[in-house]
C-alpha cells in the first residue's frame, strides 16, 4: 500500500513542483489537515462498527506518517454517532458538513439510514461514501451522483452463495430471515437467482422472525415441519446464536444443506462458539487464513494495537481509507464535483487487491470470502474459504440502467 | 402442508416454553407495578444484567465442577446480584420520586435505561456472549417422533414454580400479605402504621431479582447482547397489560396465550411477528378495559391533579419573555450560523408536537405513550404524496393534519374509552400497530428503508426560508392550540380529567370531548411530522416509534406539564442536550440517561414548574 501512495505522490508533487518531493520518504504531513466526517452507528451497532473506526484510525495514522495525501497533507476523520435513525443521521450530516467543515461524508450502517443520508448529500451536491449499508436500494432504484458505496451489496453477496450452490441436488428450500430491509431484499434475491443455479428448486417454507426477537423454538420448529432438503439463512447478530443453538438440539441442520449470508463475519462467528454448525456454506471474513504481507502485516499492527484480532468491520475501514486516500491523490481537489468523477471507475490497490468502484451503479468490486463453516479449539472458523472478487456478482448493466434515475 | 399431532404438540411446546421464560420477566414488573404503582421501563435493563451478569458468572462455576447445580447456582447468583442492583436503584433514585407525578418515575427510569445501555457496552464490550449450555440438560429429548430441547422442558417447568412460590409469598408471609395490602391501597398500608421504604425496596428487589433470573435462564438459549433489554421490555409490559397491571396469576394468563399464539401464528403468517402481541393487546383492551384478571383503578386519591391545574394569563413580563424568544428565533439566521438554524427549526417542530402531547396529557389527563404514531402518520401523508402523487409542498402539508386528525379520531375512538395506564398502553398498541403497517407494506410505504426525496419547493428549499415557514406555522399552531386550552372545551376537558363523573353530571359529554381532544391533538402532531418530513427529506418507521414518543414524552416533563408553555421549554432543553452530548462520545446514552435523572431530580416539575414557583417565590417577596 505504501508504496502506492508514494508513487502517486512523487508523480502528483513532480508535476506541480511541490517541497513534498523533496520530504521523501517517511515525512510527517503538512498543510492544512483534510477533514472527512465519518457518521456511524457506534453506539446502537457497536459490535461492527468499533472494529471499523479502530481499523479507520490505523489506517489514517499510517497514511499521515508515511507523508499523508494531495502531497503532503494529513487525513484528519470527525467521527460521530449517527443515533442509529435517519432523522438523527441527517442532522448530523448537516452539522459535520456545516460546523465541522468536512470535505464530504462517509459511514452509516443501517440501510434506511444510509439511504437518507445519500438522498441528503445529493440535495446538497456533497460526496457521501456509504461504506457499510447493504441495501440494494443505495446503488440502483435511489442512487445518485454523489453517493458510492463500497461493501458487497446483498445482491452481491446472495449471489455469491448461490453461486456455490450451483449444481447442488437440493430442491426443497425454507428460507429464514429478519423481517426488515436487509432480508426481505436478500431473500428476494434468493428466490430470483436460486432456480439459474439448481434447475427445479422450489421455496416451501419461509420464516419472518423479528429483528433481535426471534422465538427460536417456534422458527425452529416450523422450518422443521416443512421438511426442507436445504436451508437459506439471513440471520445475523443476537438472532443466529438463539437459531442455531435451537436448531442444533433439534436436529434441523443435519443433512441438511445451509447457505448463511455473513455468518463467517467474525462478528457473528465468534458467539457460536463451539456451537458452530459444520459445513453451512457462508460469506465471511477467515482473517487468520488471508495470505498476503500486506494483509498479514494489517493484521498484526491491528493487534499490537487494539489487542483483539480485526474483524470484517476492520478490514472494511482499512479499505475505505486507501481507497479515499486514493481518491484524493488522483483529484488532488477537494471540489466534490472533482471527487465524485475521480470516483468514477476509480481503481484502488487495497488490502484485498484491487476494487474498482463502478461508474455505472457507484459500488465498489470489493468481495468477500466464501467457504465453509467448521470448529477448530472450539471456536468457529472458515475452511476451504476463498476470496470471490465482487466484480461479477454486480447487478447486470441492463438491469441497472433501467433501475438507476442518475 | 400435513399437519401432524406429533408436530402441533411439540410446537405447543416450544409456545410454553417462551411462555414460561416470558411470565418469569412479566411477574416482576406486575409486582413492582402493583405495589409502587411505578411503570418501570428498568425492568428490561434488569433482564439484560441478568444475563451478562450470568454469562460471566456461571462459566467461572462451571470451570470448578460442570454439574447442573453449579449451573443454577450461579443463574441464582445472578438473580441475587441484580435484585440488588434493583435495591441500589430504589434508594438512589426512586426513593426520591415517590411523591412526583407518575410520568416522571416513568421518565426516571428510562433515563435509567439510558445508562444501563451504555454502562454494558462499556463493561462487556460490544459483542455479543454467548453462555454456556445448561450441564446435563443439553440434549435434545425425543417427543413422539420430534426432537425437543430438554432445558426447554425445564423451562416449562420453571414458569409454574415460579408462580407457586409467587403465590406462597404472598400468601403465607407477612411480607407477602403487606405486598398484597400496599398492591390494592398504598395510603392505608402507610396509614396502618406498615415501614414502606422497606416495603418498597424488598419490592424492587424481588421484581428485579425476577427480571434477572429470566435473563439468566435465557443464557443458554440466547447470547447476552445489548439489544436485549427493550427487546423484552414492551413485550413484558403487552403481557402485564393483558393480564391486568398488578395482578400477576393474569400475567400467567396473557404469558401463555401470548407463547401460543406465536408459536402458532408464525406457521400461518411467518410476517405477523412484528405486531402480533400489540394487535392481541389492542384486541383485550378494546373488550375487557382492564386487562383478563385486573381490577378497576381506584379513583384517584390525590385530589392534585396531575397537569395544568388553572392556566394562567401571560402578565407583562411573560408577554416579554414570548417576544423575546420570538425574535431570537427570527433573527437567529442573521446571527446563528447554518447548522443553528437547522437545529432551531427541528426545535420548533418539536415543540409543535411536545405541546400538542402535553394538551392530552397535561390539560386532558389523556396519557399517550405512542403520540409519535400521528406524528409519523402525518410525515407519511406529505411524503406519500410528494413523492408518490408528485404534488408540491404546499398541499401536502396540510394533508398532513388531516392524516394524524384522521387516524387519531380513528384509534381516539377506542382508546378514550379507557382509563390510566391501560389507556395509554392502548394508545401504544395502535402506535405499534400503525408502525407495523408502514414497515410492512414495502409496495407503499417502502418498508423500513422508507422513502427518501421528500424535500420543499424551491422557494422553501434553503435553510432560512424553511426555518421561516416553520416558524410561522409552530406560532400559528401553538398559539391556536392554546387557545383552546383556554377555551371553554379545554375548561371542560380539564373538568373531564380531574373529576368524570362531575363532569358528566353538569352535562359535559365527557368522551365525546375526550375524543375530539384526542383527534385535535394527533392533527397537530401530524402537522409536526409533516414539517419534519421536508426538513429531513426522508421518511421511514422511526417517525412512528416507540423511542420517538418516549422522547415526546421527556419533553413535555422536562418542560413541565402541568405549565401550559412548559412543552416548547422542554422541546428546547431535550433536542439541545441531545445535540450537545450526541458528538461527544458514544456514550452519549449515558449522559442523555444522567441528564435526564439530574433534571427529574432537580426540577421536580419541570423547568416550567420551576419558573412558576420562582415566579411565585418572587410575587411573594414583593408583598
Amino acid at each position: 500500500m505504501g508504496s502506492i501512495i508514494f508513487g502517486r505522490r512523487a508523480l502528483l508533487a513532480g508535476g506541480a513542483g511541490l517541497a513534498a518531493a523533496a520530504a521523501g520518504r517517511g515525512a510527517a504531513a503538512q498543510g492544512a489537515p483534510i477533514r472527512i466526517g465519518e457518521l456511524n452507528s457506534y453506539s446502537r451497532m457497536a459490535a461492527f462498527c468499533i472494529p471499523y473506526r479502530n481499523a479507520i484510525q490505523m489506517a489514517a495514522e499510517q497514511i499521515n506518517a508515511a507523508g499523508g495525501v494531495m502531497g503532503g497533507r494529513r487525513l484528519e476523520f470527525i467521527f460521530r454517532d449517527d443515533g442509529a435513525t435517519p432523522g438523527d443521521a441527517v442532522r448530523v450530516a448537516e452539522e459535520l458538513l456545516t460546523r465541522e467543515n468536512v470535505s464530504f461524508i462517509a459511514g452509516t450502517f443501517l440501510s434506511n439510514v444510509g439511504l437518507a443520508v445519500a438522498d441528503f448529500a445529493n440535495q446538497r451536491k456533497r460526496l457521501f461514501f456509504a461504506t457499510e449499508p447493504l441495501s440494494d436500494a443505495i446503488t440502483m432504484a435511489q442512487g445518485n451522483r454523489y453517493t458510492w458505496r463500497l461493501r458487497p451489496s446483498t445482491f452481491m453477496q446472495t449471489r455469491m452463495l448461490v453461486e456455490a450452490a450451483r449444481g447442488k441436488p437440493q430442491k426443497r428450500w425454507a428460507i429464514v430471515a429478519p423481517n426488515y430491509e436487509y432480508g426481505q431484499s436478500a431473500a428476494a434475491n434468493f428466490k430470483r437467482l436460486i432456480g439459474g443455479a439448481i434447475p427445479g428448486a422450489e421455496i416451501i417454507a419461509e420464516q419472518y422472525p423479528a429483528l433481535g426477537r426471534i422465538d427460536a423454538g417456534a422458527t425452529v420448529g416450523a422450518l422443521a415441519q416443512a421438511r426442507p432438503d436445504a436451508i437459506f439463512n439471513v440471520l445475523f447478530g443476537p438472532d443466529l446464536t438463539a437459531f442455531v443453538r435451537e436448531g442444533n438440539t433439534r436436529g434441523l441442520f443435519e443433512r441438511r444443506f445451509v447457505l448463511s449470508l455473513l455468518t463467517g463475519e467474525p462478528e457473528y462467528m465468534i458467539p457460536l462458539g463451539d456451537e458452530t454448525p459444520e459445513g453451512w456454506v457462508v460469506t465471511g471474513y477467515p482473517w487468520e487464513q488471508v495470505e498476503g504481507a500486506e494483509h498479514r502485516a494489517f493484521v498484526e499492527a491491528y493487534r499490537a494495537r487494539f489487542n483483539d484480532t480485526p474483524r470484517k468491520g476492520s478490514l472494511l475501514g482499512y479499505v475505505t481509507v486507501q481507497v479515499l486516500a486514493n481518491m484524493l491523490n488522483r483529484a488532488n481537489s477537494l471540489d466534490n464535483e472533482v471527487l465524485v468523477d475521480t470516483l468514477r471507475d476509480l481503481r484502488s490497490d487495497t488490502l484485498v487487491g484491487n476494487v474498482t468502484m463502478r461508474g455505472i451503479d457507484h459500488q465498489g468490486s470489493m468481495g468477500t470470502w466464501v467457504g465453509e463453516t467448521t470448529q477448530r479449539n472450539g471456536q468457529g472458523t472458515m475452511r476451504n474459504a476463498r476470496y470471490v472478487d465482487g466484480t461479477d456478482y454486480m447487478f447486470p448493466e441492463e438491469e441497472v440502467r433501467a433501475a438507476r434515475r442518475a | 402442508m400435513s399437519v401432524e399431532f406429533s408436530f402441533l404438540l411439540v410446537q405447543a411446546l416450544s409456545g410454553l416454553a417462551s411462555a414460561s421464560s416470558l411470565f418469569i420477566i412479566a411477574s416482576g414488573l406486575t409486582l413492582v407495578f402493583g405495589v409502587t404503582r411505578i411503570v418501570n421501563f428498568a425492568h428490561g435493563s434488569f433482564y439484560m444484567l441478568g444475563a451478562y451478569v450470568a454469562v460471566t458468572i456461571v462459566p467461572w462455576l462451571l470451570q470448578i465442577e460442570r454439574s447442573p447445580t453449579l449451573f443454577f447456582i450461579g443463574v441464582l447468583i445472578s438473580a441475587c446480584v441484580v435484585g440488588v442492583l434493583g435495591v441500589l436503584m430504589e434508594i438512589l433514585l426512586l426513593r426520591r420520586i415517590y411523591k412526583v407525578p407518575e410520568l416522571f418515575q416513568l421518565l426516571a427510569t428510562f433515563g435509567v435505561v439510558l445508562m444501563v445501555q451504555d454502562a454494558v457496552l462499556h463493561i462487556w464490550g460490544p459483542m455479543d456472549i454467548a453462555g454456556p449450555r445448561a450441564p446435563g440438560l443439553r440434549h435434545g429429548v425425543m417427543i413422539l417422533d420430534q426432537r425437543f430441547p430438554a432445558y426447554e422442558l425445564f423451562l416449562i417447568c420453571a414458569g409454574p414454580v415460579v408462580l407457586g412460590l409467587l403465590w406462597l409469598l404472598m400468601h403465607k408471609t407477612r411480607f407477602g400479605i403487606l405486598l398484597r395490602a400496599a398492591t390494592r391501597d398504598r395510603d392505608m398500608v402507610g396509614a396502618l402504621g406498615v415501614n414502606q421504604a422497606l416495603l418498597f425496596t424488598g419490592t424492587l428487589f424481588l421484581g428485579a431479582f425476577l427480571a434477572g433470573l429470566g435473563g439468566a435462564l435465557q443464557i443458554p438459549r440466547v447470547s447476552a447482547s445489548a439489544q436485549m433489554d427493550l427487546s423484552i421490555i414492551t413485550e413484558a409490559f403487552v403481557v402485564t397489560v393483558i393480564g391486568g397491571m398488578g395482578s400477576i396469576g393474569g400475567a400467567f394468563l396473557a404469558a401463555l396465550l401470548i407463547g401460543q399464539l406465536q408459536a402458532f401464528g408464525v406457521l400461518i403468517f411467518p410476517k405477523i411477528t412484528l405486531v402480533l402481541v400489540f394487535l392481541l393487546m389492542a384486541l383485550v383492551l378494546v373488550v375487557k378495559p382492564w386487562g383478563l384478571l385486573g381490577r378497576p383503578e381506584a379513583a384517584p386519591a390525590s385530589a392534585m391533579p396531575e397537569g395544568i391545574a388553572s392556566p394562567r394569563r401571560f402578565r407583562v413580563f411573560e408577554k416579554l419573555l414570548v417576544a423575546l424568544a420570538l425574535l431570537a428565533a427570527a433573527m437567529l439566521p442573521l446571527f446563528g450560523d447554518a447548522y443553528a438554524v437547522k437545529v432551531a427549526t427541528e426545535v420548533l417542530i418539536f415543540a409543535i408536537a411536545a405541546f400538542s402531547l402535553n394538551f392530552l396529557v397535561g390539560n386532558g389527563g389523556i396519557v399517550s405513550f405512542g403520540h409519535a404514531a400521528y406524528f409519523g402518520l402525518g410525515a407519511y401523508a406529505s411524503g406519500l404524496l410528494v413523492t408518490k402523487l408528485g404534488m408540491p409542498m404546499e398541499p401536502a402539508l396540510i394533508a398532513a393534519p388531516l392524516a394524524g386528525g384522521f387516524f387519531a379520531a380513528l384509534f381516539g375512538f377506542f382508546i378514550v374509552r379507557l382509563q390510566g395506564i391501560y389507556l395509554a398502553m392502548l394508545t401504544l398498541a395502535f402506535a405499534q400497530i400503525a408502525y407495523a403497517v408502514c414497515f410492512q407494506w414495502v409496495e407503499v410505504t417502502g418498508g423500513d428503508n422508507g422513502i427518501v426525496g421528500v424535500w420543499p419547493s424551491t422557494w422553501a428549499a434553503s435553510r432560512i426560508a424553511y426555518h421561516y415557514l416553520v416558524l410561522a406555522v409552530a406560532v400559528l399552531g401553538i398559539f391556536a392550540l392554546r387557545h383552546v386550552i383556554y377555551a371553554p372545551f379545554g375548561a371542560s376537558l380539564r373538568a373531564a380529567r380531574d373529576s368524570a363523573p362531575r363532569a358528566e353530571a353538569i352535562g359535559i359529554d365527557v368522551r365525546g370531548h375526550r375524543w375530539l381532544g384526542f383527534t385535535i391533538a394527533g392533527a397537530a402532531a401530524g402537522l409536526a411530522g409533516g414539517l419534519y418530513a421536508f426538513s429531513k427529506g426522508s421518511i421511514d418507521p422511526t417517525l412512528l416509534g416507540i423511542p420517538l414518543s418516549v422522547d415526546f414524552l421527556a419533553m413535555i416533563l422536562l418542560g413541565g406539564m402541568q405549565s401550559v408553555m412548559g412543552p416548547v421549554l422542554g422541546a428546547a432543553a431535550f433536542h439541545s442536550i441531545k445535540d450537545v452530548f450526541m458528538p461527544l462520545t458514544d456514550h452519549w446514552r449515558f449522559l442523555l440517561g444522567a441528564s435526564i435523572i439530574a433534571l427529574v431530580l432537580i426540577f421536580p416539575r419541570g423547568l416550567g414548574g420551576a419558573y412558576a414557583s420562582l415566579r411565585a417565590r418572587f410575587a411573594g417577596g414583593a408583598q
